[in-house]
């Protein structure tokens, strides 16, 4: 670790981590009500669950991207953060916040949640993914804030990258785009419009720039390619992901009131999407072959090539199968959505999350070569349980998808199945993906236990 | 007679990065091509009918300021390639000189596709006003926005060429953007006949 204030990284891992544990835990729950409705019922209802599964998720990014900002910024800058203090503040703030709200989600009514926090006051509850309260929403802005205040003066005052500079607009965006989540527009169509803003254009947008950033940096540091030769490759991926990104907003205004133009920039932008995921494969294994290094911290550089592939099979392969007009008439709002939601979302940001807290945890634990080699063969295993668990997973709900499509989307209104009827049939398939899940819970566990091994000591 | 700083031409020219966004950006419009004629199709006499609110003559002025204004870039790309020791100032400048028409002829094409803008919105007519203008204000707009990119790039190139940047050596750059906007120039060459012409 060059810079002491790197460490105020260390506990927005550790509490990503745990809240990836809770997010694939309440998941894992989720897929066990698919098969026994009343299971936790009438504790926690499926609607609970989901709203705590996927809250989790955006949050657990939240402090992977936070924690990961953290430790890069100082080395890119080549100083100190401006405020290691604020840093640690607002850790506290976050996740006292984040867990405040997850338990309100969980003991508390929704409705009687609303009115007890005055969300008649301002109106922000109840859209999909935002359903924090109006004050979580404030806490978020307020920490998002401050931890760009705190980035944005290191990058200041120190050393400016490609990587800190793209790092820093995608957090602009990210912070921007925010705003959108306190516009509700009382129009439902334009609620949903708008509500893209913020749920698209975080996804496909701005946290792709921080993706870009983040990935490059543990390439240069685990290959020790020249900086100038990276840039490169990460402007041309930024580029391409903004244009396509931007306009691939139109593949959600499908069928929702929107006008009918969009079936056709959508189509088109988003069929470009995939472009830069398959760039940012080329991009890893082009640098993994012309490495000048041999780090010790394989496995970081095994996360790195991980996050390319599963971020491209994910986001571009089975987004792309659905992102067309045409076909997204059939496929809206079916399993084969989640499918792509679960690998997209793991294989892009959980995995980016990974590689940097595989790549930076060693050194803020006092190992600066990684961990010994008997922790990353565990810790491979991990990287395999989990990636092969959640395309497993992926693949049972694109079956899943395709089975609902046929049954309900495909006949017409005489013959259609009912949704009760498709979901039994479905039921076997839910059964195969609740196995995948167990899998990559077991993966994440295996995880966990790599960073408690022990090396044997080395005869002197 | 004085020789050249080269001694190969490296093909292709231009940086690789500089090719796949040639071939992205031909994938994107072909797709906008394609979905135009299937589109079209459909709605033959829609089409024609709505294309004669077109104004041809200003398309046609446009085509050759494209054209020209490529040219010029070529000629601007030529004199790097042929510079020798001692007209390393020269060729920059007479370059300088080529990217300086080929910016004016780029900007006038802007000016009188924003006159064409004001007067179709003038006339009220929107992306929802029917499909044919929906594809003509998609393909005509977004190629709008890749010319007034492609003006900043030759401004950029313009530059450094007013500071001698370059030599027949190192000319990557020019290469690059030289090459932008001939995409640029070739898309309105497809698309200028597909919507305004073609009946």
């Amino acid at each position: 670790m060059k810079y002491s204030s790197q460490m105020v990284a260390k506990p927005y891992f550790i509490f990503a981590l745990i809240l990836l544990a809770g997010e694939i835990v309440f998941g894992l729950a989720m897929g066990t009500q698919y098969l026994y409705g009343d299971f936790l019922f009438p504790a926690i209802p499926f609607n609970v669950l989901r709203m705590v599964h996927t809250n989790l998720l955006i949050v657990l990014l939240l402090f992977g991207f936070m924690g990961a900002t953290y430790y890069l910024i100082p080395e890119e800058s080549e100083r100190e953060l401006w405020s290691p203090m604020l840093a640690k503040l607002t850790f506290w703030i976050f996740a006292a916040a984040g867990v405040a709200t997850i338990l309100g989600y969980l003991f508390v009514p929704y409705a009687t949640l609303a009115e007890s926090l005055a969300n008649s006051f301002w109106p922000t509850m109840g859209r999909e993914f935002l359903e924090q309260p109006t004050l979580t929403k404030v806490g978020i802005v307020v920490v998002v804030l401050s931890y760009i205040l705190n980035v944005t003066m290191t990058v200041i005052k120190g050393r400016k990258t490609t990587i800190s500079v793209i790092l820093l607009t995608g957090l602009f965006g990210l912070a921007f785009f925010f705003l959108f989540a306190f516009y509700v527009p009382t129009n439902l169509a334009m609620d949903k419009f708008f509500w893209w803003f913020v749920v698209h254009l975080w996804v496909e947008g701005t946290w792709e720039l921080i993706l870009g950033a983040l990935l490059a940096f543990v390439l240069i540091k685990t290959t020790g390619v020249d900086r100038e030769h990276i840039d490169k490759w990460l402007y041309l991926i930024i580029a391409m992901t903004l244009i396509s990104g931007l306009a691939g907003t139109g593949h959600h205004f499908f069928y929702i009131g929107t006008p009918g133009y969009w079936l056709w920039i959508g189509s088109i932008a988003s069929a470009a999407e995939p472009i830069p995921f398959f760039l940012m494969i080329l991009f890893a294994y082009n640098m993994a072959k012309n490495r000048r290094i041999q780090h010790d911290n394989k496995i970081a550089l095994t996360w790195a090539k991980g996050t390319a592939v599963v971020g491209f099979l994910g986001a571009g392969v089975w987004g792309f199968l659905h992102t067309l007009a045409p076909i997204n008439y059939y496929t809206h709002g079916t399993q084969l959505t989640a499918a792509h939601g679960h690998l997209a979302f793991f294989g892009a940001y959980v995995m980016i999350c990974f590689t940097m807290i595989s790549y930076a945890m060693p050194i803020l634990r006092g190992r600066p070569h990684g961990n010994g080699p008997k922790s990353q063969k565990v810790e491979l295993a991990s990287f395999w349980m989990m990636v092969l668990g959640m395309i497993g997973l992926t693949l049972a709900l694109t079956v899943a998808g395709i089975m609902q499509i046929e049954m309900q989307r495909l006949p017409d209104a005489a013959h259609a199945v009912g949704f009760m009827e498709t979901q039994a049939a479905i039921s076997k398939v839910y059964m195969v993906r609740l196995a995948f899940g167990v899998m990559v819970l077991l993966g994440l566990l295996t995880y966990f236990y790599s960073f408690f091994v022990k090396e044997e000591k080395a005869a002197a | 007679m004085a020789k050249t700083l080269s001694i190969k031409a490296p093909y292709p020219p231009g940086d690789f990065a500089i090719w796949i966004i040639v071939y992205v950006e031909l994938v994107t419009f072909g797709l906008l091509f394609v979905g135009y004629a299937y589109s079209r199709r459909a709605n033959l006499h829609l089409f024609n009918d709505s294309q004669l609110l077109l104004n041809q003559t200003t398309g046609f002025i446009n085509t050759l300021l494209l054209i020209t204004s490529s040219f010029f870039i070529v000629k601007a790309v030529e004199k790097i390639k042929s510079m020798t020791h001692d007209t390393r100032y020269k060729s920059n400048i007479a370059a300088s000189h080529w990217l300086l028409s080929a910016i004016v002829l780029g900007s006038f094409f802007l000016v009188l596709k924003l006159t064409e803008f004001s007067h179709i919105f003038g006339q009220g007519i929107t992306l929802s006003t029917n499909t044919f203008f929906m594809f003509y204000l998609l393909l005509t707009m977004f190629h709008f926005m890749h010319v007034s990119l492609g003006v900043i790039i030759l401004v950029n190139l313009y530059r450094k060429t007013k500071s001698q940047g370059y030599t027949s050596e190192d000319c990557r750059g020019l290469e690059s953007g030289a090459l932008y906007w001939h995409l640029v120039d070739l898309l309105w060459i497809v698309l200028f006949p597909l919507v305004y012409i073609i009946r």
